[in-house]
């Protein structure tokens, strides 16, 4: 018997840590090899940015205080950040662990002795990991191809900063809530894809949000893609800009409000309906 | 720690959906070092009762203690004393024998050495190979493989060699050997009546939600269901004969002077031992006379 260890009286500290960073790595080469995903939430936003700059190239977009014409590439470069917080996070995660449920992974997790909280380590890290590489991807596509003139601002960056991982988390963390949702893994994509796709037609990300009616601004202002689009476009539209808001300024209390908001409820809904594997009645 | 201490312990065992009832009070233990082989039809109720013993499902009632604690409340520390092969499932597999073998080592606090236990499957030349692209039998390796990464003292083995080609087979009860002379402790279910006759030490027969019978090997169905059969052709077709005495059987038989066509003489297997058992214990349903591999 000598091969059969003795049972472990506890794990040694920091556990939980250790794996969940473990796991960000295994999440994150996973990911990549997964080319539909790669390109459905990883390259999606890019190639919108690329439509979008060249159909509109002759339309005007308005001007700013100095009477600099902005172009689309410039308009659509903030909408497109807040898409890639969408699809990185809510999209892909929903989808993502919806399969894995279905799958066998969850279960075989399960039976594993990994805590839940270093899979959500994991999770929580491959969206920051590839929305940070989708954003950066944006950002030097934007400046270089388009020519789109980045902030200097410091103030504006820390902005972004703040926007981007707020943005990012909630939107993960409603995304693990909403992998409840599908019944099996192959529906997830029918029963995901349509709720992102018009979150992000109302919220002001293909459609300019300033040319909506009032109605739909307000109904939009429930969830927190459009707080989102509207903090970055206090980020990369020049501040005249914000004229054009709903209440005529960029309003970052409100997103800071409505986003953490939905983190909350996205936190709690996690904690309610998530579960290694569909338990029987 | 005796020779006789239960790591498996299961007392009345019920199961209900509804009015529908999956296990109808199952009882058994399992021994330290012992493997133990759970048989049925499919459906039977092996799964639901291996999946109670992980953890998985919850009982309607009964009692069950996996070394030592309700599977119910087991924690973490528990699982990692646990090593749990499930039936195939679907994994998307992106990433390779290695790298998933490796990852899931660092769940144990006591794994056993990667590449040892990708050799012991069998899959040194796959080990870079990304799962997904192995065949259906390499995938099941690669999940015994996980099964057993964390030196488990409780191996769950469910249908495990499922896929399997003869060769991958027998490496396979030889790795189970050599996971028995370490003193792990397995409960396995399989289709194969072979296999189980090869691997445990006992066996229990599972069908409609009850435990029909337990025993060694050579006890289950009891002694008359091993009485030899000789069998041969004429022309009205097949006969058999069960006898304790054969050997008079095969005398008389030559006494017409004519040699017999096909003349053989079986002591029942394993498997011809389950089948009348199953059939004895479910008149109504032809279904389950089906080993179903």
């Amino acid at each position: 018997m000598t091969a059969i260890a003795a049972a472990p009286l506890r794990f040694a500290p920091g556990r939980t840590l250790r794996l969940g960073l473990s796991r960000i790595g295994y999440e994150v080469r996973a990911y990549f090899r997964q080319g539909d995903s790669v390109f459905f939430t990883f390259l999606f936003p890019l190639v919108f940015l690329t439509i979008f700059s060249v159909a509109f190239s002759e339309q005007s977009f308005g001007t700013d205080a100095s009477g600099h014409k902005v172009t689309a590439a410039e308009f659509y470069l903030p909408a497109m950040l807040a898409a890639g917080l969408l699809l990185s996070g809510l999209q892909n995660m929903a989808i993502d662990i919806a399969g894995e449920k279905s799958d066998g992974t969850l279960k075989r997790l399960g039976g594993s002795p990994l805590p839940v909280f270093s899979y959500f380590i994991g999770k929580l890290g491959q969206v920051l990991v590839t929305g940070i590489l989708q954003a950066a991807l944006l950002l030097i596509v934007a400046a270089t191809a388009f020519q789109v003139p980045l902030p200097t601002d410091p103030a504006r960056w820390l902005t972004f900063a703040w926007v981007f991982v707020l943005g990012v988390s909630t939107c993960a963390v409603l995304g693990i809530a909403l992998s409840a949702l599908p019944r099996t893994g192959k529906s997830a994509t029918a029963v995901i894809i349509p709720i992102t796709l018009i979150l992000q037609f109302i919220s002001g990300v293909y459609l300019n949000f300033s040319q909506l009616p009032d109605w739909l601004q307000n109904f939009a202002s429930i969830f927190p893609l459009k707080w989102l689009a509207q903090g970055m476009r206090s980020v990369f539209l020049p501040d005249n800009f914000k004229t054009l808001e709903p209440d005529g300024s960029w309003n970052l209390t409100g997103v800071l409000i409505a986003t953490l908001i939905w983190l909350v409820v996205g936190l709690v809904l996690c904690r309610i309906t998530f579960r290694w594997i569909r338990k029987d009645t | 720690m005796t020779d006789s201490e239960a790591v498996v312990s299961v007392r009345d065992l019920r199961k209900t959906y509804g009015s529908f009832s999956a296990l109808d009070g199952v009882s058994f233990d399992i021994q330290r070092g012992e493997t133990f082989a759970l048989l049925g039809p499919n459906g039977a109720g092996k799964s639901t009762t291996i999946e109670i013993l992980e953890g998985y499902r919850n009982r309607t009632s009964g009692e069950a203690s996996v070394l030592g604690i309700d599977p119910h409340k087991g924690d973490l520390l528990w699982k990692s004393r646990l090593g749990i092969v499930l039936q195939s499932t679907g994994e998307s597999g992106n990433l390779t024998v290695h790298e998933q073998l490796s990852h899931f080592a660092g769940f144990y606090e006591n794994s056993r050495n990667v590449d040892d236990v990708i050799a012991a499957v069998g899959l040194q030349e796959k080990s870079k190979t990304r799962i997904g692209k192995l065949s259906g039998g390499q995938r099941r390796r690669v999940d015994v493989a996980l099964g057993i990464i964390g030196r488990p003292e409780l191996l769950f083995l469910d249908e495990p060699t499922t896929g399997f080609d003869p060769e991958a087979r027998r490496s396979f009860w030889d790795l189970v050997r050599v996971l028995k002379s370490e003193g792990t402790t397995i409960l396995l279910t399989t289709h194969y009546l072979d296999e189980a006759a090869q691997l445990s030490d006992r066996a229990g027969v599972i069908a409609g939600g009850r435990l029909i019978d337990i025993g060694t090997i050579d006890e289950i169905g009891g002694a008359e269901a091993r009485v030899p059969i000789v069998r041969w052709h004429d022309a009205t077709g097949v006969q058999e004969r069960r006898t304790h005495e054969p050997g008079a059987v095969v005398a008389d038989l030559m006494r017409s002077g004519v040699e017999p066509d096909g003349l053989e003489i079986v002591r029942p297997s394993l498997e011809d031992v389950y089948l009348e058992l199953v059939a004895a214990n479910s008149p109504s349903s032809i279904e389950s006379l089906e080993p179903s591999l």
